[in-house]
């Protein structure tokens, strides 16, 4: 059954452009504004509209029981689309037609009052999300428990601390009982062990039949948790389907991000008269069907650089560094004699190798062992994407390395233990 | 099952659909109004005896004691200071909620949908329960001066609430107007003192009646009507008020109410986009 079926959905702003001397949005300024162009000329009004579709043409189906994540940059809409789902903010032109009750997520703790104790906020929090005052009676045991904050219940939430705060309203949201739920990047406040308590309870939700819209960065929750995925880009559905298939479109949209550069002649490529680098390359070897690096993507970099030094001894020393800055390791070729012109090296990272996240290159080219003659620090960024199977945990992967090294586990005895 | 369309302008029926759903919601904001209003004060409601006693006082001595007014009336002027000050808080702390309670509750529009014009109704909770605090030392402090009030204060309730329309009509579109433009913020406390004085609240109508321009005051000033109306509750043998006086001012609340309705309406929408 479809319980959520939009038509050609589209949410315009209007952004002023303002030319000339400057204009704003006060009353003051409207005002005058408005009396200057009585005596002026239609022309010469420099203010200049311009019209910002936040969503267009956006349409789907949902139906009952699916759990769908929306995904895509910052700037795509997703939020939007949320805000229009919730009734927040209205289309523009299209049509939405739900059937059964939503509460929205957009927020946790929405319209907790820093003056009122929890047990007040509880109240207010619940009716504000559209439970009745009795279904929030019979819920409130449950929700305190969940929070974890009994003590606290006749403090003020301003004394709160911010684990308090947060726990106490995702418990309420949580026992929300609604048959569409929409939830807009919660899991990016409070820390990993409420981020698991979080998709836990999305996951009971979601298996009682209820109806989920989940908008998140973490692209592994929305892996493990949702069956479907909306891929939204600049306010457009650009994919709806099968998590999976969904996922790999998306990523491979935003890593054309620059895994190579080079330049055409040595004058204007960076370096110094000693050398010049000509090109840097991440060259990856995809797995069958998929066009983004993950964990499982072996690789390879490959730099090529002008040596304008007759008969050198030089070595490349390469370093992959977090995007924090911490090395993880260096590598260097074996220092050799080179002629001036073009030199190539080539390193082949393996599969199963690094960890998920966001990694950038320096490299140096080293004269006699000893001396850098031309140093390039992030030289290439680049960003490895999570992939799991067999697993329902979807926290961050600790670590910089994810080797895939033999670890086998085995029963050895078959007895009771009394 | 229940089923929401969702499209560009969306239609009145199921507006006021929800705003009957979302009833229970106006009872919680208009209590946690009330429960923060109080929350961490040594004395609590106290205040709402403590402070219409304390005005009284002040406006009596400035005005009885000090500038001496001419009291053109039968009544002692500390009566028609004291019902017309009681009257003027309740006035003017709704206009003042009411036109504060869009921005007052900008982190409710901008996360969660319900029927914005909840807001503003609820905000009437506070200067009700201030109203009625005061109420109840006025009346002792009547009988106390001799004029008991018979059965006209039956009638309370209907000024009480063309006054809270007066108020909320006149909120409501600075409530709308506040969202894109926080001037209106600067005017609405202008309004307040000014008005103070404009009305009949701390001398007695019967000094200004026999001016040539009153037939005009008497229409332009709704209020003056059901400040005297609310005095002729409350006093007993009050001369200076006639029910058709009060005509203008039924007819001036009920179309300023429905136009500032329908102007919020049509702003409500846009809320979440300028607040």
């Amino acid at each position: 059954m479809t319980v959520i079926e939009a038509e050609n959905i589209s949410k315009r702003y209007i952004i002023d452009h303002i030319k000339g001397n400057a204009k704003g949005n006060t009353l003051r300024e409207i005002v005058t504004d408005n009396i200057k162009n009585l005596f002026t000329k239609k022309e010469d009004n420099e203010v200049s509209h311009e019209d910002f579709w936040a969503l267009k043409g956006v349409s789907f189906n949902i139906n009952q029981g699916d759990r769908v994540g929306i995904i895509g940059s910052n700037g795509a809409g997703k939020s939007t689309l949320l805000k229009v789902l919730s009734r927040i903010t209205e289309p523009t032109e299209g049509k939405i037609t739900i059937k059964g009750r939503v509460a929205s997520l957009l927020e946790v703790g929405t319209g907790f009052h820093p003056e009122l104790s929890g047990r007040e906020n509880i109240f207010l929090n619940g009716a504000v999300l559209g439970m009745k005052r009795q279904d929030i009676k019979n819920q409130f045991d449950a929700i305190v428990d969940f929070a974890g904050v009994e003590k606290f219940l006749d403090t003020p939430v301003k004394r709160y601390s911010s684990g308090m705060y947060v726990r106490l309203g995702f418990a309420i949201s949580a026992h929300l009982e609604p048959e569409i739920l929409i939830v807009d990047e919660v899991l990016a406040v409070g820390d990993a062990e409420f981020q698991r308590k979080c998709l836990g309870k999305m996951k009971d939700a979601s298996t009682s039949g209820r109806t989920i819209l989940f908008v998140s960065h973490n692209l592994t929750a929305v892996q493990g948790l949702c069956n479907k995925a909306m891929f939204m880009q600049k306010g457009q559905l650009m994919e709806m389907g099968e998590t999976n298939h969904v996922l790999a479109t998306y990523l491979s949209h935003v890593q054309k991000t620059a895994l190579e550069s080079w330049w055409n002649t040595p004058e204007e490529a960076p370096g110094n008269d000693k050398a010049r680098l000509k090109s840097i390359k991440l060259i990856p070897d995809y797995l069958d069907n998929l066009k983004h690096l993950d964990v499982r993507t072996p690789f390879k970099i490959q730099i090529e650089f002008w040596n304008m030094i007759e008969n050198a001894n030089l070595n490349i020393s390469l370093h992959l560094n977090s995007l924090t800055g911490e090395c993880i390791f260096n590598i260097g070729t074996i220092s050799k004699a080179f002629d001036k012109g073009v030199v190539f090296a080539e390193c082949e990272i393996p599969a199963d190798f690094l960890n998920d996240g966001s990694y950038s290159i320096s490299f140096m080219v080293v004269k006699d062992t000893s001396t850098a003659i031309f140093n390039f620090e992030e030289a290439l960024i680049f960003e490895i994407e999570d992939y799991r199977e067999g697993t329902s945990w979807y926290g961050k992967w600790p670590g910089y390395v994810r080797p895939k090294i033999n670890f086998p586990i085995t029963q050895l005895e078959l007895e009771s233990i009394s | 099952m229940q089923q929401t369309v969702i499209e560009a302008g969306r239609s009145e029926k199921y507006y006021w659909q929800d705003l009957w759903r979302f009833k229970e919601l106006l009872f919680i904001l208009a209590i946690r109004d009330i429960t923060v209003k109080y929350k961490q004060t040594f004395v609590g409601v106290a205040w709402a005896i403590f402070r219409p006693v304390l005005t009284v006082a002040v406006f009596v001595f400035a005005f009885d004691k000090v500038a001496k007014i001419e009291n053109k009336s039968d009544i002692p002027l500390q009566i028609i200071i004291f019902t017309g000050v009681i009257f003027w808080n309740f006035f003017a702390m709704s206009f003042q909620q009411v036109s504060n309670s869009i921005t007052g509750n900008a982190n409710l529009v901008s996360k969660v949908y319900f029927p914005r014009l909840l807001m503003p109704l609820s905000s009437v909770a506070v200067p009700l329960l201030d109203f009625l605090v005061g109420f109840l030392v006025m009346v002792p402090f009547l009988i106390y001066k001799g004029y008991t009030p018979n059965f006209n204060i039956l009638f309370v309730p209907f000024f009480l609430v063309l006054s809270f329309f007066s108020a909320f009509s006149l909120g409501v579109i600075f409530a709308s107007l506040n969202v894109q433009f926080r001037d209106f913020q600067q005017i609405v406390p202008l309004i307040v003192q000014y008005g103070f004085f404009v009305c009949p609240i701390a001398y007695p109508i019967a000094t200004i009646q026999e001016l040539s321009w009153y037939p005009i005051y008497q229409w332009i000033n709704p209020l003056a009507g059901i400040i005297e109306g609310f005095r002729w509750c409350l006093i007993p043998n009050y001369q200076y008020f006639q029910w058709d006086t009060i005509i203008p001012s039924v007819v001036f609340v009920t179309i300023t109410t429905i136009l500032s309705v329908m102007f919020f309406r049509k702003k409500e929408n846009s809320f979440v986009d300028y607040i």
